[in-house]
């Protein structure tokens, strides 16, 4: 068995889906999901056991390009975050109806098998390829099925297709230029190639582009707020939860060892970039009405934290963002479910139309404000192994990089426990909040246990990926 | 050869089909003779040879393009029924025509004389300008014709005044001889000026810009299916004829002729798709995009030794998914008296499938993987990158992003708006003829070495 069997199992699925009908496609989708889950285990303990897993064949011969997936410890870590989340959260969207659900669901699982392909393939044209191809259901999925004016969702959608495209064509020249410079597009050549640093320079900032406009960071964000926003509640978690940490993973996987002197050249620059979104998210969010947009804006700065980590081109950022990253995927689902789970009753995504929920629903309340102590990165949640490791690698690189970017847990505290307060706390509501069902809990317990789990355990992930990191390393500093 | 002699008399045998009465069966029977036409080709592909004092030459080159050629002819044949089917009395006139023009592309590519390329573009170009008039009483249609005509004559009287300079300086039209002529040191002023006009020529009939302005009033006013020749087969037999004449006549092109080409390229892009941005038809729209489009393939003469292959596959990928996109378009306005974005509105509920054809074949065009249009693009960067003219990639891919605006309009439409009517039954050959050019377009985005070794 190897990566491709997966891949398959998703592609498959995705007809599948579309071909049992509005009825039965959930189930199905939920199934395959399963399934690809399954055989991500398998894949896990396949590797661990030493046995071979990649897949490589050539497919045009000219320009040569190849059907090439390798899976090491980081490529696995994002393949069972993808795997884990997509069945999470298509559970999750069990409680609502949508119209035409087998397109609906059969998008989901499509997009899951693009987001695998993207995180699995080691050809640049490859990547590529996924890599736009999971921007093509995600359109769909917040266009048709978002909520909000019909004119207003399709602009916000719009523009976050353009801006992405945009930004990818670009890195689209990068690796046509590479190409004709090593003759084809596998990593392994790649990061062999001897550039001269304008050529990096220029290499970096078209990957760059293509990365701070998905993750996105500060000034690439504009997009992000409307889009998650308008999007349908598994359309925002599929991007944030997943989708984003594209960006992130691309950046790890493909920008630093490609063209790691600019990275090196820059870095205060894309540290700072970083750095910012951090505490411009964490301001504007402090400032926002709806939950959705709070949370969406949340994510900004989180995501500029695990980005300057990442920049840092130490072990520990490295390792730090990627443990940040699925952390923060578990996280920011249950925070939009949780939102998801008071429009169900409320039907509001204001902050100011809710209030007095807890004395109603007690389960419900604790569920909630564990995702929330998770998501401020209290000590013993997965959170807090991610950001400190961060914050610890910039300490190392400035210390004022560590100050600034620790605002992330003092703001972050303050905007998530005052949102907090607003929506659950205060005199009982007098809308009736009936508690959270048998799946909904079911799907929030099963989020809080694997981001308390790997809180007080990271090792298993921790043993997974560093490996595959000090190989990226040597790669980065390949020119010293 | 055979090709030709085959399809000569296909076409006369259409019209013999009307004396005999024979209306009903003339489109099925005419894809059969196709069909088989296109084995005849298959047979001749490796076996190169001319014919008639050089007069016609059959190379890989022609006859691959020919077989394109006859396959999109299948295609638009296949749609005729429907769409005349209140001309039914006429059918085989328009479906003569057809075959007449397509006996002209495949002149156009497979020359050996530059007589023969004149005759070649002259049948074709005839028949296009009766067939954009062919709606005759209407009136926009009749001005198509009309633009058409004057625009194309004055493009052919280029290329003719082209040639002769040509000949002044070469003193021969064979091709063989004045490729080995041009390779020696001292060429006569004549000869670079002769290149030029013919190139002009060439420009306005694949609508390059500046010399496109003829473009966007005739796609507007022919009959749609005259529309979907004209931006399907003619700018692909136009291109390749191009090529074709370039690397025949002077294998290494000039540094200005190179800059020419690059600025008429960039322009192309540009002016296309800016004002396809701004237009409310949609055949105007694919006019526009046409253009532009127009302006990716010229960058193939950027390195014109060895992108034959990506020429190849440009063309192929844009033209099956402009059958594909017109198909639809066909079916939407079939009976609407325009062609205007509205009607599109609330396609994706009333008809999926053909929403999703229509879907898919503009994200082909805009570049999106992995359909052809994407693999297209992106061999075509490689070759002008491998050639080092990263500028115009860069253009081009700048480019690729505004074409993104004006394609996702009518995907909205599609998608974001209610129907404003009942949906309406379609005929069997639009479902047909749309699923399968579409189909093939993803095949060959996934085995693209089906198409690029063919000419490798």
């Amino acid at each position: 068995m190897d990566v491709t069997t997966l891949l398959i199992i998703l592609l498959v699925g995705a007809f599948a889906t579309y071909f049992s009908g509005d009825k039965w496609a959930p189930k199905v989708a939920l199934l395959v999901g399963l399934t690809a889950f399954a055989s991500a285990l398998c894949l896990l303990s396949q590797y661990n056991l030493g046995n071979e897993i990649s897949y490589n064949q050539l497919w045009i011969s000219k320009p040569k390009i190849y059907l090439a997936f390798q899976a090491d410890g980081l490529a696995l870590a994002m393949l069972l975050l993808t795997t884990a989340l997509t069945p999470i959260i298509i559970f999750s969207s069990f409680g609502n109806t949508y119209k035409n659900s087998k397109a609906f669901y059969a998008l989901i699982v499509f997009m899951s098998f693009a987001m695998s392909g993207t995180f699995l393939a080691s050809d640049g044209l490859l990547y590529y390829i996924f890599w736009e191809l999971a921007l093509i259901p995600i359109y769909f999925i917040a266009l048709i099925w978002g909520n909000g004016d019909a004119e207003e969702r399709k602009k916000s959608v719009v523009k976050f297709f353009i801006y992405t495209l945009a930004g990818s064509l670009f890195m689209l020249i990068a690796f046509v230029y590479l190409q004709s410079k090593a003759g084809s597009f596998l990593i392994s050549d790649l990061t062999k190639l001897n550039l001269s640093s304008t050529e990096q320079f220029w290499i970096f900032m078209a990957f760059f582009l293509a990365y701070a406009i998905k993750i996105p960071l500060i000034p690439f964000h504009t997009w992000q707020a409307k889009v998650y926003q308008k999007a349908p509640t598994v359309g925002t978690m599929l991007l944030s939860g997943i989708m984003l940490k594209m960006g992130l993973y691309s950046v790890i996987r493909w920008q630093l060892p490609i063209a790691p002197l600019a990275a090196k050249e820059y870095m205060y620059v894309f540290i700072g970039l970083g750095i910012a979104g951090v505490i411009y998210g964490s301001i504007v969010a402090l400032r926002q009405k709806d939950l959705k947009k709070l949370l969406a804006y949340s994510s900004l700065a989180h995501v500029g934290l695990i980005a300057a980590g990442a920049y840092t081109l130490t072990l520990d950022g490295l390792r730090g963002s990627v443990l940040q990253m699925i952390a923060h995927g578990f996280v920011v689902v249950g925070l939009f479910f949780v939102a998801e789970i008071i429009y169900r009753r409320y039907e509001t995504r204001k902050i100011a139309e809710m209030g007095g929920i807890r004395a109603q629903s007690p389960k419900f309340t604790s569920m909630f404000m564990l995702l929330v102590l998770a998501s401020v990165a209290l000590p013993s949640t997965f959170n807090f192994v991610g950001e400190f490791t961060v914050l610890y690698s910039l300490s190392q690189v400035n210390i004022w990089f560590a100050i600034l970017g620790g605002t992330t847990i003092i703001l972050g505290a303050y905007y998530m426990l005052k949102m907090f307060q607003h929506v659950m706390l205060g005199e009982t509501n007098a809308k009736l909040f009936a508690d959270v069902t048998f799946n909904e809990g079911l799907t929030l317990v099963i989020i809080i246990a694997v981001l308390f789990f790997f809180g007080l355990y990271p090792k298993p992930i921790m043993d997974l990926i560093t490996p595959s990191l000090e190989n990226i390393l040597t790669q980065i500093n390949r020119f010293n | 050869m055979n090709t030709l002699i085959a399809i000569s008399g296909l076409g006369v045998l259409c019209l013999l089909f009307e004396i005999l009465n024979f209306r009903k069966a003339i489109v099925p029977a005419t894809i059969l003779g196709l069909l088989a036409v296109l084995g005849l080709t298959y047979t001749e592909f490796n076996t190169p040879a001319s014919y008639y004092n050089n007069m016609i030459v059959v190379s890989k080159f022609s006859s691959v393009f020919s077989a394109l050629f006859i396959v999109l002819t299948v295609f638009l044949i296949a749609l005729a029924h429907d769409v005349y089917e209140d001309h039914q009395t006429k059918i085989s006139d328009f479906i003569a025509i057809k075959i007449f023009m397509l006996a002209g592309a495949v002149a156009m590519v497979s020359f050996g004389n530059l007589a023969m390329f004149f005759l070649g573009i002259e049948v074709l170009s005839i028949s296009l300008y009766i067939l954009a008039a062919s709606n005759r009483l209407n009136v926009k249609s009749n001005e198509a014709g009309m633009k058409y005509f004057l625009m194309g004559s004055f493009a052919s009287g280029i290329i003719l005044f082209g040639i002769c300079f040509i000949y002044g300086a070469m003193g021969s039209f064979d091709v063989t001889e004045i490729t080995e002529w041009s390779r020696s040191a001292e060429l006569p002023i004549w000869f670079p000026i002769g290149i030029s006009l013919v190139t002009i020529g060439m420009f306005f009939k694949i609508a390059a810009v500046p010399f496109h302005f003829w473009a966007p009033d005739v796609y507007e006013g022919s009959p749609t299916l005259t529309t979907t020749t004209m931006s399907t087969l003619v700018k692909v037999v136009a291109i390749a004829t191009l090529y074709k004449l370039l690397t025949a006549m002077n294998a290494d092109l000039s540094a200005a002729y190179i800059n020419i080409i690059i600025v008429i390229s960039i322009a192309s892009m540009t002016v296309g798709n800016i004002m396809a941005l701004q237009q409310n038809n949609v055949k105007r729209m694919l006019a526009y995009s046409g253009i532009s489009h127009a302006g990716f393939m010229l960058m193939t003469l950027l390195s014109i030794k060895n992108s034959v292959s990506s020429l190849l596959y440009y063309t192929t990928a844009y033209s099956l998914s402009g059958i594909a996109a017109f198909a639809v378009i066909l079916y939407v306005c079939k009976n609407k008296n325009n062609e205007d974005i509205v009607n599109f509105n609330g396609l994706g509920k009333n008809n999926p499938l053909m929403a999703a054809v229509l879907t898919a074949s503009l994200l082909s065009m805009a570049g999106i993987p992995i359909f052809a249009g994407f693999f297209a693009k992106m061999f075509l960067f490689n070759q002008v990158i491998d050639a080092g003219y990263l500028v115009v990639v860069i253009a081009a891919v700048i480019n690729s992003i505004i074409s993104v605006g004006y394609y996702f309009k009518l995907i909205l439409a599609m998608y974001n708006k209610e129907p404003n009517e009942e949906a309406t039954k379609t005929p069997f050959v639009f479902y047909a003829v749309a699923i399968i050019s579409i189909l093939l377009n993803i095949a060959i985005g996934l085995f693209p070495s089906a198409v690029l070794d063919l000419l490798g």
